[in-house]
């Protein structure tokens, strides 16, 4: 499978980075080389194989449904969690303007 | 004197101990060799203070007839993913520039708690994307290493782990934290002349960690020899219930149980790795590595891995499909970087800070896993790469039947001038082709240093193990280790 321009301009519309026309163009072929070359999995004959979703068997563990229930990663941690916003107001993390 | 700054951790570690020198004098000689070598690039912050700091609470301790860590008066580089509670933590981005963490990582507070200090933060492929450190934001490290006969090029310490490799290889730090997802460990231990692990998926704590693709990164050690790879792992790993993916298993002390003699061993050779043009000099180093177990007892089998050819295309699916979920995060929201053009939108914002933010690298993976997973695509690109995994992983577990370990060589080169590949990513991509596989299949793997080759640069071979036998793998290593007798050092010019 290749992707043109179009597809690119699309694809980085998902992927959230703008991208002007030229980075547009020369993103192309350097995908569609990648993709060209990763094409050859479908020469794998997979039928009857599990996608691999755990590379070592283990259990997946649930936290305790309780606030607090690691002081790292429990409440109480606001002004941590802000400490890093490029614009924090109030207590809150300040965003650009998202209703018309 | 000793020069403190050749000696490794488990000599810094006993020296200190037995009061032969203070933790301090460790510290203060490995600070003034991170200070003079700046042209390396290997560090992106410095913190000789935490080096310092560390070191005097060692020193203090010991005076108390405390009992030490088993890092104890070690100063460390820490590879800039890890995050480092104070300290900038970037990932070698631009979109985390200014970035600094309110919380320590598993592995590095683990290690502040076996007695380690920071020397700074390492230098690293931008978001560990990358098999030459040719795309940090903070500018290529130049590996300490040379082509023989005065050649003056900058060479490439490997990546991502490259200021780990560089730092140290040129005695800037007698060992630093790695990360590997697909061979990030490895590659850069081999182009370096040093010792590297990756243990099993889920030994290391992942929390923490600057997340690059979730179900294949792990943290190791990489140090001078295997003994301080095993006691450097030892400190690192342990359960962690705060990442879901953790091994809730005892940690093996490793060191002690060190032992070369393979008698009784089986020793795995993969035919699939004899890869036509691969570079005469690496297959000569492989036939020395099988000479070398053969003497320490070793019995060698040939073993088949079929599905190798695939690999490499089913990991630049998988990696760049998880970069580009865990990527997701950087969005100028909540930390780092943002771009807010005059009048622009919330979706303006995002777009023109990752833009901004990431390099070219990232966005060429962000890219290729967004296409992957998009609709229509996904079971043509991603489920066929997770079942074409399952089968890479089988072919491991086949090969068990028939031996203990695997010794391949860690990469189809030596190291390569800056630059000198960086114009195709697919080229770059196949350094890579004998370290993915055991990735894929989270096994536990090293390389360890085997020779120089005709440009007097070093090479390494590759030991990869059956899931949790990080020390069936370090014995191999040791016996390896032991034979190659490598005492190459890069001669300094920085």
């Amino acid at each position: 499978m290749s992707v043109n321009k179009a597809d690119v301009a699309k694809i980085a519309s998902l992927a959230r980075i703008k991208m002007g026309d030229d980075a547009l163009e020369r993103m192309v072929p350097e995908l569609n080389n990648i993709l060209g070359w990763v094409d050859q999995l479908s020469e794998v004959d997979t039928s009857g194989v599990e996608p691999m979703t755990a590379v070592i068997p283990n259990v997946l563990r649930l936290r305790d449904d309780v606030v607090n229930a690691d002081p790292k990663t429990g409440g109480d941690r606001r002004d941590d969690i802000l400490a890093n916003a490029p614009a924090a107001e109030h207590g809150f993390f300040g965003v650009p303007k998202v209703i018309e | 004197m000793t020069n403190l700054t050749d000696l490794g951790v488990a000599a810094i570690r006993n020296g200190v101990a037995n009061g032969d020198f203070t933790a301090r004098e460790v510290a203060e000689a490995f600070n003034a060799n991170v200070a003079a070598a700046k042209e390396l690039n290997a560090f992106i912050v410095t913190t000789p203070e935490k080096a310092l700091e560390a070191a005097d609470a060692v020193d203090a301790d010991r005076a108390a007839g405390k009992e030490l860590g088993s890092m104890a008066g070690v100063p460390i580089g820490m590879k800039d993913l890890f995050c480092t509670k104070g300290v900038q933590t970037t990932a070698a981005s631009h979109i985390l520039e200014g970035f600094t963490p309110q919380y320590e990582s598993t592995v590095s507070s683990n290690l502040w708690a076996a007695g380690a200090g920071m020397l700074g933060k390492l230098n690293l492929d931008q978001f560990a994307m990358g098999s030459s450190n040719e795309t940090s934001y903070f500018g290529n490290v130049t590996s300490p290493w040379r082509r023989a006969g005065g050649s003056n090029t900058p060479m490439s310490p490997g990546g991502s782990s490259g200021g780990s490799s560089t730092a140290v290889s040129a005695r800037l730090a007698p060992a630093a934290t790695g990360t590997d997802t697909g061979g990030s460990i490895r590659q850069p231990a081999a182009f370096a002349g040093i010792t590297g692990v990756k243990p099993t998926y889920g030994r290391c704590s992942r929390w923490g960690v600057v997340a690059f693709a979730s179900s294949l990164d792990q943290a190791g050690p990489m140090a001078h020899d295997v003994r301080d790879c095993a006691i450097m792992l030892g400190a690192m790993a342990g359960f962690d219930p705060k990442d879901s993916t953790s091994l809730d298993m005892p940690v093996p002390d490793w060191e002690s149980a060190l032992n070369s003699d393979m008698k009784g061993k089986k020793v795995g050779i993969p035919k699939e790795y004899r890869m036509e043009g691969t570079d005469p000099e690496i297959l000569k180093s492989w036939d020395d590595g099988i000479a070398w177990l053969k003497d320490a007892g070793a019995e060698i089998v040939d073993v088949s891995l079929p599905h190798t050819k695939y690999a490499l295309p089913a990991y630049y699916i998988i990696a760049p499909a998880e970069a580009s979920s865990n990527l997701a995060r950087y969005d100028g929201v909540r930390y780092g970087l943002r771009d807010l053009p005059e009048g622009a939108g919330l979706q303006d914002m995002y777009a023109a800070t990752r833009a901004e933010g990431f390099g070219d690298e990232v966005k060429r993976r962000v890219l290729i896993g967004t296409y992957v997973l998009s609709a229509g695509f996904y079971d043509a690109y991603y489920t066929q790469a997770q079942k074409v995994r399952a089968l890479v992983a089988r072919d491991f577990d086949n090969a068990w039947k028939e031996c203990d370990v695997i010794l391949a060589p860690t990469t189809p080169t030596a190291s390569f001038g800056l630059g000198e590949k960086s114009a195709d990513p697919l080229a770059m991509y196949l350094n890579d082709v004998f370290a993915v596989p055991a990735s894929l299949a989270g096994l536990p793997a090293m390389s360890v240093p085997c020779g120089v080759n005709s440009e007097g640069l070093p090479l390494g071979l590759q030991i990869v193990g059956k899931a949790f036998d990080e020390q069936g793998v370090m014995n191999a290593g040791l016996a390896i280790e032991e034979r190659a007798g490598f005492t190459a050092k890069p001669e300094k010019w920085w």
